[in-house]
C-alpha cells in the first residue's frame, strides 16, 4: 500500500498522482491520509484525484509538532500496513518524515524528484552536490519514505465519479512537552515563486535596496509580475522576504520565463531554478557563470539594461 | 550546562570538478571540510556555555582522517571530541543510530546542537532521527537560540513564518545558517586544540551489524544545455534583439 500525506492540499494532490502510477505496477491501492478535523470534502477531493481510500485521523491538536504529528503517522502506517510513504516536503514534512525514519526505522529519501520501480527495487533520485549530480538512492528495506516538493508531479484528472473508501479514526498519540509561544508572520506581501509563470530576480550586482524597483518595474510589464531573488538578498542583506528566494535552500521554480539580473551563477542558485523554460541573464561580467546556464543573455550594466529592457517589451506588447 | 554537537565532515562542493564527458562529479581528492552549518550549531553552544558554563562534545561520525577536522571544532571552543569510526557506505539511518548511541554514552546532555542539514547532501535527516532515536523533543529550523537555566526559546524560520517555541532539557535543535557568524579560532587556540581529548570509538563496538536501508547506486551528472546565446554589441541593439527573441519563443505573455 502507498500512504500520501501532506498538510497541504495541493501537494497532496500531485503526490497522489504519482501514487498511483507505483501502485498500479505492484497491484497496490493508494490511501491519503488526513491529520486533523474530519474533512469529508477533502476526503473526496482526494479520491477523485486517484486515492483509493483515504484515512481520517481525528485529532484536536491545534498544531504542527514533530513529535506529536510522528507518532500519529506512525499508527497510521501501523494501521494501514503502508509500505511506500510518501510526504509533502514543506519545513513540516521534512521534519515529520526523518523522525518517522528514525522511529521506525526506516530508509528515507528527501526531497525526491523521480521515483520507480527497477528489478522489483525501489528507487529514489535526488539532487545532491549543490545541485551537481543526482543521487539514484535504492531502498533495501520496508516501509519506504520519500518526501515530494511541490510542483515536481503534476495532478491527475479530476474524476468526481470516483468511489472510494474513508476511514475515520480517533488516534491519540503522545504529548510534546515543548509549547508554541508566539507565531509571527514573515511574509510582508503576498508571493509564491513557485507557481509563477515568469520570474525576474536579482542578486548581488544591485547596489542598493531600492534599486530592487528596476526589476519589480521589468516583473511588472511582464504578465508574471513576480520578483525572485538569489541567497545574499534575503538571507544575507534581508533586501526581500524568504518567499523570494531562489535556491537550493530557498524555493526551486519552473517559470516559462526566468531573467536572472545581477546574478552571478553560483551552483546553488542554478539547481533552484535550473528547470526553468527559457533562461535570460543579465550581467556586466561577460564571464560570469550565469551565462553558461542562460539561453540568452546581455552583457553590460543592470542599470542600463533593465530600464531599455522595459520599455523595449512595454513598447513590443503594446 | 551539557551541550553536544553533531558535525560531519564533508567534500567541499566548491573544490569539486565535473568529469567533462560523463558530466558526473569526480569526488577523488576534493578536500574535506566540516559542513558549514554544523559550525554555526558550534558557534552557538558555545554562546549557551559562555552563558550558563558547562561542557560542549562534539560527535563525528565518519573515516579515521575526520579527526583533523574535530580539531577544528576544538578549536573554535569544544572541550572534548568523539569519533565514531564507520565504513563509508553508511545511510542516514546508521549515522543516527551510531550518534544516537554515542550520544547515549556520553550520557549528559541537555542541549544536542545540529546543523539543519550538511551542505553536500542537504537532506536534513540527522537531527530529527536522532531524535526520534532518543525520544526527545526536537526543534529544526532554529534562527535564534535562547538558553535558560531550565528551558529553551527559540525561533524556528518556516519560511512564511517565525514560530517561537520553548521546551524543557534535554532537546535537540538544529539551527540555520543566519543564526550566527561561527568563530575564527585564535592561532592560540588552533594550538591548544591538539592538547584536548579525542576519543575514538568503533561503531561495531557502539551497535554492531547495522546494515544500510537505502544505498547509492549511482550518482548521475546534470546536463544543463542551453542555447547560451549572448548579446554583446551596444545595449539598445542587445535590448532590441533579445525582445524579439524572446517574442519568437513565445515566453514574453506568461
Amino acid at each position: 500500500m502507498v500512504l500520501v500525506y501532506s498538510d497541504n492540499k495541493n501537494l497532496t494532490i500531485e503526490m497522489l498522482s504519482k501514487a498511483v502510477e507505483i501502485a498500479k505496477q505492484n497491484k497496490k491501492k493508494v490511501t491519503a491520509a488526513i491529520i486533523g478535523k474530519p474533512d469529508e470534502k477533502l476526503a473526496k477531493e482526494y479520491i477523485s484525484y486517484g486515492s483509493d481510500k483515504v484515512f481520517i485521523a481525528e485529532t484536536n491538536l491545534e498544531s504542527f509538532k514533530a513529535e506529536e504529528y510522528t507518532d500519529i503517522l506512525a499508527k497510521i502506517v501501523k494501521e494501514t500496513g503502508a509500505e511506500t510513504i510518501l510526504i509533502g516536503s514543506n519545513k513540516n514534512g521534512k521534519e515529520l518524515s526523518a523522525r518517522l525514519g528514525g522511529k521506525l526505522k526506516a530508509g528515507c529519501v528527501v526531497d525526491s524528484n523521480n521515483i520507480y520501480f527497477k528489478n522489483n527495487k525501489l528507487l529514489a533520485e535526488r539532487v545532491v552536490y549543490s545541485g551537481n549530480a543526482i543521487a539514484v538512492e535504492q531502498f533495501n528495506s520496508k516501509p519506504a519514505i520519500i518526501t515530494i516538493p511541490p510542483k515536481v508531479f503534476n495532478p491527475l484528472k479530476k474524476d468526481d465519479s470516483r468511489k472510494g473508501e474513508v476511514i475515520k479514526k480517533k488516534i491519540d498519540g503522545e504529548k510534546s512537552t515543548s509549547k508554541i509561544l508566539k507565531v509571527q508572520e514573515m511574509k510582508t506581501e503576498s508571493v509564491n515563486v513557485e507557481d509563477a509563470k515568469i520570474i525576474v530576480s536579482c542578486g548581488r550586482g544591485f547596489k542598493n535596496k531600492d534599486d530592487i524597483k528596476l526589476v519589480k518595474e521589468l516583473a511588472d510589464v511582464l504578465k508574471g509580475k513576480t520578483v525572485g531573488c538569489s541567497r545574499p538578498i534575503a538571507a544575507d542583506l534581508k533586501w526581500l522576504p524568504e518567499n523570494h528566494w531562489i535556491g537550493l535552500s530557498g524555493h526551486k521554480v519552473k517559470p516559462k520565463l526566468y531573467i536572472a539580473a545581477g546574478i552571478s551563477g553560483q551552483i546553488q542558485h542554478i539547481a533552484g531554478m535550473r528547470d526553468s523554460g527559457i533562461i535570460v541573464a543579465i550581467n556586466k561580467d561577460p564571464d560570469s557563470l550565469i551565462f553558461k546556464s542562460a539561453d540568452y543573455g546581455i552583457v553590460g550594466d543592470l542599470y542600463k539594461v533593465l530600464p531599455k529592457l522595459t520599455d523595449a517589451i512595454k513598447t513590443k506588447m503594446g | 550546562m551539557n551541550i553536544i554537537v553533531c558535525a560531519k565532515q564533508i567534500v567541499d562542493v566548491s573544490e569539486m570538478k565535473i568529469d567533462p564527458t560523463t558530466k558526473k562529479p569526480i569526488l577523488l581528492g576534493v578536500p574535506q571540510k566540516i559542513s558549514d552549518i554544523d559550525k554555526n550549531a558550534m558557534e552557538e553552544a558555545i554562546k549557551i556555555k559562555e552563558k550558563h558554563g558547562g561542557k560542549i562534545t562534539v560527535v563525528t561520525i565518519g573515516p579515521a582522517n575526520a579527526k583533523e577536522r574535530i580539531k577544528e571544532l576544538l578549536a573554535m571552543g569544544a572541550d572534548e571530541g568523539v569519533l565514531v569510526t564507520a565504513a563509508s557506505n553508511i545511510d542516514y539511518y546508521i549515522t543516527a543510530t551510531l550518534l544516537a548511541e554515542a550520544i547515549k554514552k556520553i550520557g549528559k546532555y541537555d542541549i544536542i546542537l545540529c546543523g539543519e542539514a550538511s551542505v553536500d547532501l542537504f537532506s536534513g535527516q540527522i537531527g530529527p532521527r536522532v531524535a526520534g532515536l532518543l525520544d526527545i523533543p526536537q526543534i529544526t529550523y532554529a534562527q535564534t537560540v535562547t538558553a535558560e537555566k531550565d528551558k529553551v526559546t527559540a525561533e524556528r524560520n518556516m519560511g512564511d513564518k517565525a514560530v517561537t517555541i520553548e521546551a524543557k532539557y534535554p532537546v535537540l535543535i538544529t539551527v540555520t545558517k543566519e543564526i550566527n557568524q561561527p568563530r575564527l579560532p585564535s592561532l592560540m587556540q588552533i594550538l591548544g586544540a591538539g592538547n584536548k581529548p579525542v576519543n575514538e570509538w568503533a561503531a561495531d563496538l557502539l551497535s554492531s551489524g547495522l546494515k544500510p536501508l537505502i544505498e547509492t547506486v549511482d550518482l548521475k551528472g546534470v546536463s544543463m544545455e542551453r542555447k547560451n546565446i549572448i548579446y554583446k554589441d551596444d545595449i539598445d541593439e542587445s535590448v532590441n534583439k533579445l525582445v524579439d527573441s524572446l517574442a519568437k519563443e513565445g515566453v514574453l505573455r506568461g
